[in-house]
């Protein structure tokens, strides 16, 4: 892979520059090459557009309810129908899609965060491999649940007090979700690191006396950021997931802003009669978490030196 | 098509039905489903419905309870009254006589020594004994022959209907329980799986929390009963799969408990196999308004604590406009349909307790935004009224259950309508209920400025649970957040007449006192608001005949009645 010809003239630091705007062009060009990762694109942008613009068009109140207008089926007033109170279900969709993003993508960045860093100063500084790595695994054997029950219970009020009730929910959660989710990310990373740093280029940037910052973030995370991209996609999957578990046992946001998830549990009594109602909100699930994870898969394909052009 | 000549088939059939009695043991398995699965049979080791009603298949009480209310003789020759001497003048004791010549499933006959044994068995200080409650007050029992047993209380008791009343508490064998009592009682396993009793149905087999097999009693005193001839109670799965094995695909003839939404329980019912049986008893689900302040501003350990009153709430003024603005017959119709109905009593059953209280009924949304106005609350910039900076804005919550959210996003918006603000607060019905000191989120707690919750009375006389709304019960630090009067109400009118009742024996007079005592908490303060009165809601199918489910007693105790339409 990395061998070269020995006509080649060697360059004398053969490191990934900072990805200029002829590399992202390049980037680009590859990501496009990779039709399921344009897909996703695609349907994420949707996805993203709908729940960002559409509520700024469809102005019904997701909360709303309306007794003369229970269980419709599609119409011009209600395209998706309306739920057992009369709630429009399109509005509530797209407000759910709001909250389960920015739940899903804030959790995940603060997931990522923690994890590169963590994984990044295991993998390359050998003192702090071992106390690192061991509190990677006290996290990884911390049942989730009783430690989001403590958090919730604990923080609940304070947070609520300050922020509102929807703020001081939302910050809680994606808090509780990434600090509980980034030991994988941690991981992976670390193990990626320590193959790199076996690497001539490492070596060569050393020797030339590169401080450890640079070679950090000039040398080492650019080779990384394509298990990062892959740990990134998974993660937001995981926290639209786990968000919605949280809301259904109540430990999540409160009964009267509706998420994903929550618009799903509620629906799970009326499947049989009004199975729309299961299949939306999970049909959004669905595709955020696959579009998002193609996104991922196209991505790493596109900026891995090794894949490139295969 | 199909579909009406079953119905038409159902329908001829339950005309021939009553040519169909026949002696025991001939109409085959009797299949009931409980969908919280029964753990033992010994009904004073659990206070679950799920354990004393399946018990009540085997073993009796010396009385029970009819569909109205009213005491009826089990194993009791007749029911004890003043009339006929069974309760004395001074109301301290009550002399119950056994019917003659009843036997045990095992031959032995039953005498008043069992019935002694029984009491003795449950007021052992070491057995942990889940009825406790029923034998409370209980001086000493006297058996002057083998027929007869005297209870005597400490005090004068004006309803004595609470030991060997009602399926919580049957009698048990001495012979087969002697060696249990005390702190023996739970390791008893072969007597508590399988207790001896004077019911129609024998033990053949029982498995924990599965499934729990019977056979027709061969010494049951009546000789023509009961119909079936085996009987099974399986446990397991949840309410709607249980309405659905009786309702849909008729894999059971009754089960307990189909609490479902009534739009799903109509496309079960569409099927044809089965009917569903709805009996009102004291199960009020209800809004409590705390009459003290909950939220974060006070200090902890004195929130939600007569030192703070509530701030919004202390005005009877906003209480009543709150209870004005919600409409009872439209949150039925979503929540329960043919399981509820709506009502304005904390005691809504039985009939001699409950007040003819019906104003709440009617939504008068522009009545309560005139209160308000009036009380001072005006209407700011967002639609919200304030009154001397302070918001109008309370805290909701609310054990979570689909039904309650649906019913606190309806209530949030009616409050909306009349310029309240709610926020919504929902927490885990096992924490709600859990009794925690340690927890802010009990109902005991109360953190919050309203809850929602249902709650009923233990048979059918509600002095003890009015009685838990004097000054004296509010649940606080200093009792370790135990106490009944969860909203904090507190009014010394109300305590003189609690202790009025508990001196009156006359029943109109009885009566009359509760009744008054209901209002105060509704009507006159609105500190309570009822919401619905919900029914206990069980299933049987088309098939099965003599089913009479009452409110009052277990839902099979009388099995021995029942019978299949042929």
């Amino acid at each position: 892979m990395t061998e070269l010809n020995a006509n080649t003239p060697l360059p004398l630091v053969p490191e990934p520059l900072p990805p200029s705007r002829g590399q992202l062009r390049e980037i680009w060009r590859q990501f496009r090459t990779h039709r399921g990762a344009m897909v996703g694109l695609v349907v994420f942008v949707l996805i993203l557009l709908l729940v960002g613009i559409g509520p700024l068009i469809w102005r019904i109140d997701p909360t709303y309810v309306d007794f003369r207008a229970r269980n419709l089926g599609f119409s011009a007033a209600h395209p998706l129908g309306t739920d057992q109170l009369g709630r429009d279900t399109l509005a509530r969709m797209m407000a759910g899609g709001r909250i389960s993003l920015s739940v899903g993508l804030v959790a995940m960045a603060i997931a990522l965060t923690l994890g590169s860093l963590i994984g990044l100063l295991s993998g390359y500084f050998r003192r702090l491999d071992a106390p690192l790595m061991r509190v990677t695994e006290l996290f990884l054997a911390l049942p989730l649940l009783p430690l989001l029950l403590l958090m919730v219970t604990l923080f609940r009020e304070p947070l609520g007090k300050s922020l509102g009730p929807a703020g001081g929910t939302f910050l809680l959660i994606v808090i509780a979700i990434g600090a509980t989710s980034w030991m994988q990310t941690a991981r992976i990373v670390r193990g990626d690191v320590l193959g790199l740093k076996q690497r001539e280029f490492i070596t060569a940037a050393q020797s030339i006396g590169t401080s450890e910052l640079r070679m950090l973030t000039r040398h080492v995370l650019p080779n990384v950021i394509s298990p990062i991209m892959v740990a990134a996609t998974l993660g937001i999957a995981t926290a639209i997931i786990t968000e919605s578990a949280l809301s259904f046992l109540g430990l999540g946001f409160p009964p009267d802003f509706p998420t994903w998830g929550r618009l799903l549990f509620d629906a799970i009594d009326q499947m049989q009669m009004y199975p729309w109602r299961v299949i939306l909100p999970g049909m959004f699930i669905s595709l955020a978490v696959l579009s998002v994870n193609y996104i991922g898969d196209g991505l790493r394909d596109a900026m891995d030196p090794r894949i490139r052009g295969r | 098509m199909r579909m009406k000549r079953l119905m038409l088939g159902a329908a001829a059939l339950s005309v021939m039905a009553p040519a169909a009695m026949a002696e025991r043991g001939t109409d085959g398995q009797l299949n009931i489903i409980y969908w919280q699965a029964p753990s033992t049979l010994n009904p004073y080791l659990s206070a679950g419905t799920k354990d004393t009603e399946s018990a009540s298949m085997v073993l009796e009480p010396l009385a029970g309870f009819d569909t109205a209310g009213n005491v009826i003789p089990k194993l009791a020759a007749e029911v004890p009254s003043r009339e006929n001497g069974g309760i004395a003048e001074d109301l301290k004791s009550i002399t119950w006589k056994l019917k003659p010549d009843l036997k045990w499933s095992d031959g032995s006959p039953v005498t008043s020594a069992d019935v002694k044994f029984t009491a003795d068995y449950c007021m052992n200080p070491d057995g942990g004994c889940a009825q406790l409650a029923r034998y409370e007050g209980v001086e000493k029992i006297e058996t002057p022959d083998d027929l007869t047993i005297t209870i005597h209380f400490k005090e004068p008791r004006p309803n004595p209907f609470t030991a060997f009343t009602g399926s919580q508490s049957p009698v048990l064998q001495k012979a087969q329980f002697e060696a249990c009592t005390g702190a023996a009682a739970s390791t008893c396993t072969e007597q508590n799986f399988g207790p001896i009793g004077t019911g129609p149905w024998v033990v053949k087999e029982f498995r924990t929390n599965d499934v729990v097999t019977f056979e027709a009693n061969p010494n049951y005193r009546d000789p023509a009963k009961p119909a079936f001839a085996t009987a099974m109670i399986k446990g397991g799965g949840d309410a709607a799969a249980a309405a659905r094995s009786v309702l849909e695909t008729g894999e059971f003839d009754y089960a307990w408990n189909t609490q479902v939404a009534p739009d799903v329980l109509a496309q079960m019912k569409s099927a044809g196999k089965g009917e569903t049986l709805a009996a009102f008893g004291t199960l009020v689900e209800r809004l409590e308004l705390n009459m003290t302040d909950g939220s974060s501003d006070q200090p902890e350990g004195e929130r939600s604590t007569a030192k703070h009153p509530n701030p919004i709430l202390s005005d009877e003024r906003v209480r009543r406009a709150l209870s004005m603005a919600i409409d009872r017959g439209m949150l039925n119709e979503i929540g329960y349909g043919e399981a509820g109905k709506p009502t304005c009593n904390l005691v809504p059953a039985p009939e001699a307790f409950a007040s003819d209280n019906t104003g709440c009924l009617a939504q008068d949304v522009e009545g309560a935004k005139a209160l308000l106005d009036e009380a001072g609350w005006v209407v700011g910039g967002d639609g919200i009224r304030e009154k001397d900076g302070r918001r109008l804005k309370l805290v909701y919550q609310s054990p979570i259950n689909p039904i309650r959210q649906d019913f606190q996003a309806l209530i949030k918006q009616w409050w909306q309508d009349i310029g309240v603000e709610t926020e919504l607060k929902t927490i885990d019905a096992s924490v709600f209920f859990g009794g925690d000191a340690g927890s802010p989120d009990t109902f005991q707690h109360f953190y919050a400025d309203v809850e929602m919750y249902a709650n009923n009375f233990d048979g059918t006389d509600p002095e003890p649970y009015l009685a838990q709304r004097v000054c004296a019960k509010m649940p606080s630090p200093e009792t370790q957040w135990q106490g009944e009067n969860i909203n904090r109400f507190c009014d010394p009118e109300y305590d003189k007449l609690v202790a009025e009742l508990g001196k009156t024996a006359e029943q109109p007079a009885r009566g009359d006192i509760a009744k008054r005592l209901n209002d105060m908490l509704t009507k006159d303060s609105m500190s309570i608001l009822p919401l619905i009165a919900r029914g206990r809601f069980s299933a049987k199918s088309v098939t099965l005949g003599g089913v009479d489910m009452g409110a009052w007693d277990s839902e099979l105790a009388n099995t021995a009645d029942w019978f299949r339409i042929k």
